[in-house]
C-alpha cells in the first residue's frame, strides 16, 4: 500500500496508513527523495503511529531515508513510535541514531521548527 | 480457538502475513500487548532470515506447554514458532548468532535479536539442507 | 530438629506413570483395612501431628477436621489411582493455611507422619506373615510416595503463586510515575531492581510517556542500593526506547558505587544524561523544556516559558 505524502508549508508529511511491506518502504524512500527535490522541503515527518512492529529492515530503511534526505537538505523526524514497539526495537538492539524522533505529529512539527530555525506562524 | 497457524514464506510480503498471524495467535493465548509486539518482532526477523537466505520456507506457530526439561519450569503455556527452510544452511551458526554479524545486507540483528526477544531459541542448520529455528515464549505465571 | 524430607519434588502437572497397579488385590485389601480403621488411624495421626508440634498455627479441632479430609482423599488415591481430587484438596488446603504462616516443612512433615502411621498399622496387622507384609508394603510404598509428592508439590506451588502475587502487588505500589508538570515525568525508583521489575518499570515509563505526552523524564535512582549488568543494560535500553518515542531521559541519584559499576561493566554512558541529584535533574529537565528557572525568595515562584 502506498504511503500518502502531504505538503504542509515547507515540510512534507508521510503518514503511514497501514502495515508496510518491504516494497512499500522502498517506494516511500524513493518518493520522498523525489518530493523533497520537487518542493525544496526543509523537513520531513514520517508518522509511524499505526506500525505494530518496526523490525530490523524497517529500522534500516527509516535510517536510510533520514540520511538520504539530509543529503538533499531536509531534516527528518519519525513520530508516533508506540511504547511496545519502542521496547521491542531496543530489545532487538535497534536504535535510530542520528534520526530525530518525536511523540506525535504536533511534536514533530515543533521539532522541525527548532531544527530548521523556523519561527512559528504566530510570530512568537 | 485456533491453536496453530502455518504460513508459507515466498517473498517479503509474506513476512507481514506471518507476523499478523503470530500476533493473533499470541493474543488468543493470553499474551499482553507488549509481549505480543515482542513476539511479532521475533517472527518478523526469522521470516526475513528465510527470505534473505533461502528464498522460501515456512513458519508454523502453535500453542505449547513447557516440559520438565525446560529451564522455565514445567506446565507453563506459551507460543512456539518454528521457521523452516530448505535453503543453503548456515556455515557457522555460532558466528551467525553473534550480534552485528551479517552475511548480506542486514544489520546483523535478525537471529540474535530474535533470540533476545524470546525465552527459548534453538537453531539447527545443515549445509545444503536447510535451517530450522525453533523459538518459544512463555506466558507469565498467573 | 526436624528432619529434612528426603523425597524429590516432581511436578504433578506432568502425567505421571502409575507406580502401582491399582487393581492389585493387595491394594484393595489395604484400602479396606484403612477404611475399617479410619477413626482410630485418623486420631492417631492427629495426635502425632500435635506431638510433633506441626501446624501450630491451627487448633486441635481444625487439625482433626483437615486430617480427616486428607485421610479420606488419601484412601481414595490408593483405591482409584487418581490424584486429581487430592491435588485439588491440597491446593485448597494450602490456600487456606498459607496466610496463617504454615511452612513447607510442616506440610511435608504431616504427610510423612501419615505415611508412618499407616505403615505401622500395616506392620501390626501383617506381622505374623512376613512375606505377605512385604508384598503389602511393596504395593503401599509407591502409592504413598506419590501421594506425599502430590500434597507437597501442591503446597509449594500454591505458596509460590502467593509469593508471586505479593511481589506483583508490591511492585505496582513501589514505582509511581509522577507528572510534576506538563511534559515532565519523574520516576523515583526505590529498592532493589531485578530483571523482571526493570522490565515492568520500562513498560510503565513508556506508557507514561505516551499517556502524559511527556517530553522529558527524570529517573531518580537515589533509592537503589546496587545494580547488576542486566539491570544496567536495561536502564540503557529504557533510555533508548524513551528516545525513540521522542522523550529525553535524565538519570539522577547515581551513587558513586553504581557509577563505578556502570563504568566497570562498560555501559555506554554517552547515551545517558546524568545529573547529580533530583533537584538538579528537574532543573535540567526544565531547561530542556524551555523553562527558565528563577531563584526566588518566594515559596511559589512562577517559572515562565523562555521565548
Amino acid at each position: 500500500m502506498q504511503v500518502p505524502i502531504l505538503k504542509q508549508g515547507g515540510y512534507l508529511i508521510a503518514s503511514i496508513q497501514s502495515v508496510l511491506s518491504d516494497a512499500d518502504l522502498l517506494q516511500l524512500r524513493d518518493s520522498l527523495g523525489d518530493r523533497v527535490g520537487e518542493f525544496r522541503s526543509r523537513g520531513v515527518i514520517i508518522d509511524v503511529t499505526v506500525l505494530d512492529v518496526i523490525d530490523s529492515f524497517a529500522t534500516r530503511m527509516l535510517r536510510a531515508i533520514a540520511h538520504m534526505l539530509k543529503l538533499r537538505g531536509a531534516e527528518t523526524v519519525i513520530v508516533g513510535i508506540q511504547p511496545d514497539v519502542a521496547f521491542a526495537m531496543v530489545q532487538l538492539g535497534l536504535t535510530l541514531e542520528g534520526v530525530g524522533t518525536a511523540l506525535d505529529l504536533e511534536e514533530g512539527l515543533a521539532y522541525l521548527d527548532t531544527k530548521t530555525k523556523r519561527i512559528p506562524a504566530d510570530g512568537n | 480457538m485456533e491453536t496453530e497457524a502455518q504460513t508459507e514464506i515466498h517473498s517479503a510480503a509474506d513476512i507481514v502475513t506471518a507476523r499478523q498471524r503470530g500476533r493473533t495467535l499470541a493474543l488468543q493465548l493470553g499474551f499482553n500487548g507488549a509481549e505480543v509486539t515482542l513476539i511479532a518482532a521475533a517472527i518478523s526477523e526469522v521470516a526475513r532470515n528465510i527470505v534473505d537466505h533461502a528464498k522460501k520456507g515456512e513458519i508454523v506457530m502453535s500453542s505449547v506447554m513447557s516440559s520438565a526439561t525446560s529451564n522455565s519450569g514445567s506446565g507453563r503455556r506459551g507460543i512456539q514458532i518454528i521457521a523452516r527452510d530448505e535453503g543453503p544452511g548456515i556455515p557457522d551458526v555460532a558466528q551467525a548468532m553473534q550480534y552485528g554479524y551479517s552475511t548480506r545486507r542486514g544489520l546483523g540483528v535478525g537471529l540474535p535479536g530474535a533470540k533476545w526477544l524470546m525465552d527459548e531459541f534453538d537453531i539447527d542448520s545443515r549445509l545444503g539442507r536447510g535451517t530450522t529455528v525453533t523459538m518459544k515464549k512463555w506466558l507469565p505465571y498467573k | 530438629m526436624k528432619k529434612k524430607p528426603e523425597f524429590k519434588i516432581q511436578n504433578i502437572t506432568q502425567p505421571t506413570k502409575p507406580t502401582a497397579d491399582y487393581s492389585d488385590p493387595l491394594l484393595r485389601e489395604l484400602v479396606s483395612h484403612l477404611r475399617q480403621n479410619r477413626t482410630q488411624l485418623r486420631e492417631e495421626w492427629a495426635r502425632r501431628i500435635t506431638d510433633a508440634q506441626l501446624l501450630t498455627a491451627m487448633t486441635k479441632e481444625e487439625i482433626f477436621s483437615e486430617a480427616t479430609s486428607v485421610y479420606d482423599n488419601y484412601v481414595e488415591v490408593l483405591e482409584t489411582g487418581s490424584v486429581e481430587a487430592l491435588q485439588a484438596y491440597a491446593r485448597n488446603l494450602s490456600e487456606r493455611i498459607i496466610p496463617r504462616g504454615v511452612e513447607t516443612h510442616e506440610v511435608v512433615g504431616i504427610v510423612l507422619l501419615l505415611r508412618d502411621v499407616l505403615a505401622r498399622s500395616l506392620f501390626k496387622k501383617y506381622q505374623a506373615d512376613f512375606d505377605l507384609l512385604n508384598r503389602v508394603l511393596d504395593a503401599y510404598e509407591p502409592a504413598a510416595n506419590r501421594i506425599a509428592n502430590t500434597v507437597a508439590v501442591s503446597f509449594v506451588q500454591e505458596r509460590e503463586r502467593v509469593i508471586r502475587q505479593q511481589q506483583e502487588a508490591i511492585r505496582e505500589l513501589s514505582t509511581p510515575v509522577l507528572q510534576v508538570r506538563e511534559r515532565l515525568l519523574i520516576l523515583p525508583i526505590i529498592g532493589v531492581i531485578d530483571a523482571q521489575r526493570a522490565r515492568q518499570l520500562t513498560e510503565q515509563l513508556l506508557r507514561g510517556i505516551r499517556g502524559n505526552r511527556a517530553k522529558v523524564v527524570v529517573v531518580d535512582i537515589t533509592g537503589v542500593p546496587t545494580i547488576d549488568q542486566i539491570v544496567a543494560n536495561h536502564l540503557v535500553k529504557t533510555v533508548e526506547a524513551s528516545r525513540l518515542m521522542g522523550a529525553s531521559v535524565i538519570i539522577t541519584g547515581l551513587s558513586a558505587e553504581i557509577a563505578q559499576i556502570l563504568v566497570t561493566i562498560g555501559v555506554d554512558l554517552s547515551k545517558m544524561n546524568a545529573v547529580g541529584d533530583l533537584q538538579g535533574g528537574i532543573e535540567e529537565a526544565e531547561r530542556l523544556l524551555g523553562y527558565k528557572v528563577i531563584i526566588s525568595q518566594e515559596p511559589l515562584s512562577l517559572k515562565e516559558p523562555k521565548l
